[in-house]
């Protein structure tokens, strides 16, 4: 039996009838083809889905699309706005903070909650946000200092 | 050589960003084609069983189910295949069993697929395999490769006695090696278990299976690191489909790591069965079957001895390695422990005496192949920790111990290439060079003093170091062919100019993080002195790019970069016949530079832009050139490349916890020349966290029974951004004597090097605190490093 849902997704209202055991992440990529939010695992280990829900990042493998019924949510498609890159774009971008970029919007998403909440983390605080999030390609030497870049551009 | 616009050795920002970081990137899962199906398998839970039954009747009425195919279809299709021949050492050729599409049979391994279900939707693809009732009968197994070799342990195929694929032996003669290692006043010897990883790159492995019956004609979107070489496989090995008549495209992948090279027969399924329901198929792994079904990388039992004469001198090196192939033989797997392995043991020393001999194994365990670095990091294993094992066991220093038994410098150019004894010939080399610079950034003396001090106030501090080569670029067609490889191992670069002097190049070579998009883009820019912004590269469709060998090995640069000047050579070459007859002179008296063709010492010039819009509008033109500017070359190497380094690694232990934290960890990489270095310390970073990891963290675990108990995320302890410090990276140049770029590669060099190093270190801190322990396995877990200290 399928459920009604309205949701705001990158500030455009949605309203579709989903399986009630669709995940939200499915929803987002097979739905609303937002393919942006990837899927890395299927054990909410590796972050790779993290989205925003109502402005508080979350991993949306987490969560069923019905959960997310009348919620506003942000993806990496919606972060830049009038086609300016958000800091944290511009700061994984110039400090080489992806390689194959398949974590990148997922750890670009979670450092951006991050940094709403604690504007200018330490070291150890960014490595410690990013401990949900994995990444394979860089070491996290290069993402850590991104959202350092990012963190004195904002 | 050519003049340059200084491209060369700038840290120039990645072109390829901007679709990633907008969530704009075109990964196969993010490929939806009309009429899509779905596929999932059913998957054997125990690891030998024989297939008594498979009962398909539920689920073929289950909502949305399509198509079934099990082991029964597949019986008359070929299996994939192994691109690698190893011989026995009585000449014998290796054993080389069938890996079936789907099982019929008997299975070999947990998640060997019994049927592969299609459906409209992925929900109802999984929920009818979960309908599916297999009769099995459960058989014992053995997954330890020294066990396996054992006289009534369980075989894996009836046909291979004793589950050994082959037996293989390089170097001086045994007895040779025996006779010097008697002369040795100290031999250092250890019991190594290289443990099984998994490669992990985060994006899962995908694949969509798409049939066009008008035209004939298959398409493959895959996540692969080689298209051209999975179309050559697919087609003349498992399906046998004119290979004119499949594309493969190989979109953004996300990462590899050596695990997306090989040809997987899920590939091979949803091009067949595409054609056989008339629709697409897509099939994505779940991070579940990547534990699974990936193939895994390491997993040798070794024991090796080093001998040391009385001034410290290495005089004999002596290894036995049981490699573990998995159940099937994956596409490389055979020459990892192998060409790969046993080829490394000179390392960085003088070494006059070295004998490896490695037994392939079966088990009933998922294949094992070329993981990031791929035998190299185990030959680096042994070697690094033998020597540091040696001195402190001798009561040396260890870099002092290096410096008396590195080959001396050498650049391949004035002075000839160092003959190794076990076949391989260096190119270059200044391995003194790399310590020298490592201990000055690590600051060595003083750290000594500090250790000292931390251990009178109950801290231990350790600090391991290894200095590793390994042979990349690969490879030269002759020479593997000769040591057993199926396919040759040259690249392809086309470059074509378009008519208004932009340049479109399609490169054999495949990005799945690496950069290509920049890298490449520097160096043709560079060589043709036109702005980057003119060059666009193109790479990873069979219908775009003429042929090519994909990425691994740390071969796109020295390789496939190599075939991409190889063809702007032959571009400057016509060009200079165009600019010639226009400027009436003589194509001799043409010099190219700055992006320019000048009558040498005149000022009378044309641009290149003029000579390319000459090459496509003809009128002025040379009576017997053809028109156009646009070559395709393909650049054989003459040698492997061998990059180099020394990576120190400072850990502390909690004595409390047994938990070592990182606490620095210090490389000085020589890859040769460098195109953009921000790409290259990348690189670096990625593939320390990677060797750190496999010391630390890693470590795939099979139960007696055949299952992987820690195949999750939840489990698999992949390391984390809090895992590490920031690395301290720096280089030293000696170019490739022969490659006209002078690139050695840089993709695996953090993966080889960093792992002996950060267990050497924590050896070290356990002896700074007295407890002389020779070895512990790796993952030097807390539990492991808290045991060895009571």
């Amino acid at each position: 039996m399928n459920m009604k849902i309205n949701i705001k997704v990158n500030g455009v209202a949605h309203g579709h009838d989903v399986e009630p055991r669709t995940l939200l992440v499915h929803y987002l990529r097979d739905t609303l083809r937002l393919t942006g939010t990837h899927i890395g695992c299927d054990t909410s280990g590796c972050g790779a889905c993290t989205i925003h829900v109502n402005g508080k990042a979350i991993k949306s493998c987490t969560m069923l699309a019905v959960q997310a019924d009348g919620c506003d949510i942000t993806t990496i498609e919606g972060l830049a706005s009038d086609g300016k890159m958000h800091p944290l774009q511009e700061g994984f971008h110039q400090e080489h903070g992806l390689q194959c970029g398949f974590c990148t919007p997922g750890m670009i998403m979670l450092a951006a909650d991050l940094l709403s909440n604690n504007p200018k983390p330490t070291e150890a605080e960014i490595r410690h946000a990013l401990e949900g999030n994995i990444c394979r390609c860089t070491g996290y030497h290069n993402i850590v200092k991104s959202i350092q870049h990012a963190a004195q551009n904002m | 050589m050519t003049a340059t616009t200084g491209y060369i050795g700038k840290s120039i920002k990645r072109v390829e960003d901007k679709r990633f970081i907008t969530g704009k990137a075109n990964y196969t899962d993010d490929i939806v084609l009309p009429g899509m199906t779905y596929g999932a398998f059913v998957r054997s839970p125990y690891a030998n069983a024989k297939i008594k039954k498979v009962d398909t009747s539920k689920a073929k009425s289950m909502p949305g189910v399509v198509a079934i195919f099990t082991g029964a279809d597949m019986t008359a299709v070929n299996g994939v295949p192994c691109g690698w021949q190893v011989n026995f050492k009585n000449g014998q050729t290796m054993k080389e069993p069938k890996h079936p599409l789907l099982i019929a049979d008997r299975t070999k391994h947990v998640g060997d697929p019994v049927a592969f279900i299609i459906a409209n939707s992925r929900t109802e693809a999984v929920d009818a395999v979960e309908t599916v009732v297999v009769d099995y009968e459960k058989l014992p197994c053995v997954t330890n490769p020294a066990a396996a070799v054992k006289q009534g342990a369980p075989l894996v195929h009836d046909d291979v006695p004793n589950n050994i694929c082959f037996d293989w032996e390089l170097g001086n003669p045994k007895a040779e090696v025996d006779a010097a290692m008697t002369q040795a006043t100290h031999i250092s010897s250890l019991d190594f278990v290289n443990q099984r990883l998994v490669p992990n790159a985060m994006e899962p492995r995908s694949y969509i299976g798409s049939y066009d019956s008008t035209n004939d004609k298959y398409t493959l979107y895959t996540s692969t690191q080689n298209p051209h070489l999975i179309r050559l496989l697919m087609c003349a090995f498992v399906l046998g489909i004119p290979e004119h008549k499949v594309r493969v495209v190989g979109p953004d992948v996300g990462g590899g790591f050596g695990s997306k090279i090989y040809h997987y027969t899920e590939e091979a399924l949803v091009t067949l069965c595409s054609q056989k329901i008339g629709r697409p198929i897509k099939w994505t792994s779940e991070r579940s079957e990547s534990f699974l079904m990936d193939a895994h990388g390491r997993d040798h039992v070794t024991k090796a001895e080093m001998g040391f004469d009385k001034d410290g001198k290495i005089v004999a090196l002596r290894v036995k390695t049981f490699a573990n192939l998995g159940a099937y033989l994956s596409t490389f797997s055979t020459c990892v422990p192998t060409y790969l392995h046993g080829t490394l043991m000179q390392g960085l020393y003088t070494t006059p005496k070295i004998n490896v001999d490695v037994t392939g194994v079966f088990t009933h365990t998922n294949a094992v192949d070329a993981y990031r670095g791929a035998g190299r990091p185990e030959a680096t294993y042994i070697l690094e920790r033998l020597l540091d094992l040696g001195a402190l066991e001798m009561g040396v220093d260890p870099a002092d111990l290096r410096f008396k038994n590195f080959i001396p410098p050498f650049d391949g150019v004035k002075q000839p290439g160092y003959q190794t004894q076990v076949a391989l010939q260096y190119d270059s080399g200044n391995y003194e060079g790399v310590l020298k610079k490592g201990l000055e950034a690590f600051g060595y003396k003083d750290f000594r003093k500090k250790q000292k001090e931390a251990a009178k106030s109950g801290k231990l501090l350790g600090v391991g170091f290894s200095t590793y080569i390994e042979a990349c670029g690969i490879a030269p067609s002759a020479v593997v062919g000769s040591l057993g490889a199926r396919a040759g191992l040259y690249e392809v670069g086309e470059v074509r100019v378009q008519p208004t002097g932009k340049i479109s190049v399609f490169t054999g070579s495949h990005s799945h993080g690496q950069g290509h998009e920049t890298t490449f883009s520097q160096l043709v820019a560079d060589r043709l002195g036109i702005a980057m912004e003119d060059v666009e590269i193109i790479h990873g469709d069979s219908d775009s790019v003429a042929f090519g060998m994909g990425t691994y090995g740390s071969r796109s640069l020295a390789v496939g970069g190599s075939a991409i000047v190889k063809s702007i050579d032959k571009i400057i070459e016509k060009g200079k016949k165009i600019a010639a007859h226009k400027l009436e002179a003589s194509s001799e008296d043409i010099e190219f530079a700055g992006g320019k063709f000048t009558i040498k010492g005149t000022d009378k010039s044309l641009s290149f832009g003029e000579v390319a819009l000459t090459a496509y509008v003809p009128h002025v033109y040379p009576k017997d050139l053809e028109p156009g500017l646009d070559f395709v070359s393909f650049y054989d190497p003459v040698n492997f490349t061998y990059p180099f380094g020394c990576h120190i690694a400072m850990v502390e232990i909690d004595k409390e916890t047994g938990k070592v934290t990182l606490q620095r960890f210090v490389a000085v990489d020589d890859v040769g020349t460098v195109i953009n270095p921000m790409i290259v310390e990348g690189q670096i970073h990625g593939g320390v966290a990677q060797g750190v990891g496999q010391a630390l963290f890693e470590g795939v675990q099979y139960d007696d029974e055949g299952q992987i108990t820690n195949g999750s995320y939840l489990d698999y302890c992949m390391p984390r951004a809090d895992d590490f410090p920031m690395f301290e990276t720096s280089g030293q140049v000696t170019p490739c004597p022969h490659n006209p770029i002078g690139a050695k590669g840089a993709g695996e060099a953090g993966c080889i090097g960093s792992t002996p190093a950060v267990v050497n270190a924590v050896i070290d801190a356990l002896w700074s605190g007295g407890k002389k322990i020779k070895d512990l396995r790796m993952p030097l877990t807390p539990e492991r490093v808290w045991t060895a200290l009571q």
